[in-house]
């Protein structure tokens, strides 16, 4: 079951990323990427991070993608004119990332220690009870500098993109 | 069938952050370059959730939210320049933002 699960929503977030680095058209890409964010929700939910699956929804899939769709209808950005690439990296471009991703999971499987399997429910730490309580006592000092960066944020965000008065 | 194990959530993580990377390097549309980098920031989130997973500590997921948290802000501030950038050039396309090109 667990198997079944990972191998789907990982196969789909997987087809879902490349659509959204070969699409021309921005829309299609944004839509693509809500796949990607959708399934990586269900992957971290069976990781047993209930409150971060829940956060990659609404802050994701909902917020940062209307955000996307919005500047996209704003500038009424049309297809990329696809410009010819060399040859030879037509050519190798995609077997050298295949082979380099290979190596890349061989070290890790090599490296990294075996551990028990991830199994669904095998791990319930990430419950916003969880979650809230090591937020606001250990990690305290982060989360309000992290609202200091959000306020920064919003700043430069208004001030780079309001109309100039003169 | 072969059991999933952390590892798995880990070549995952590093197809995603590869496809990221490629999409950054070649694209040209600077929404699309944007979209990318979400990728590679998820692809982040995805380590840190399996880790904190696999060591059963929560420190990996909190640090997650920030990183959600960044990239929500980095979202708005690039969206924002794109914004001011297309005011002033009229495009959207890496190449053709050339201001500082001497």
């Amino acid at each position: 079951m667990d198997v079944i699960l990972f191998l789907i929503f990982a196969i789909v977030a997987v087809v879902c990323a490349i659509n959204v680095v070969v699409q021309t058209h921005p829309i299609s890409s944004a839509v693509s990427l809500i796949g990607v964010m959708g399934s990586l929700a269900i992957l971290y939910l069976l990781l047993g991070a209930e409150f971060i699956a829940a956060a990659q929804v609404i802050v994701y899939a909902g917020a940062v993608m209307v955000l996307f769709v919005f500047v996209i209808m704003l500038l009424n950005a049309g297809a990329e004119v696809r410009r010819g690439r060399s040859l030879m990296v037509q050519l190798l471009g995609i077997p050298l990332l295949i082979s380099f991703l290979g190596l890349v999971a061989w070290f890790v499987e090599r490296i990294y220690p075996p551990t028990a399997r991830v199994q669904f429910g095998g791990f319930t730490g990430g419950t916003p009870r969880a979650i809230g309580q090591a937020l606001f006592t250990t990690y305290l000092l982060p989360f309000e500098v992290t609202s200091i960066l959000i306020l920064i944020a919003i700043l430069g965000a208004i001030v780079l993109a309001r109309k100039e008065i003169d | 069938m072969h059991p999933i194990t952390t590892v798995d959530y880990l070549c995952l993580s590093a197809a995603l952050l590869l496809i990221g990377t490629v999409g950054v390097l070649t694209r040209r549309n600077v929404v699309i370059i944007l979209m990318s980098i979400e990728l590679i920031l998820n692809a982040v989130n995805i380590n840190l959730i399996a880790f904190s997973r696999a060591l059963e500590n929560l420190g990996g997921q909190i640090f997650a939210i920030f990183v959600i948290t960044d990239a929500v802000a980095e979202a708005a501030v690039g969206l924002g320049i794109l914004i001011a950038l297309f005011r002033n050039k009229e495009t959207v396309q890496a190449d053709e933002i050339d201001l500082l090109k001497w």
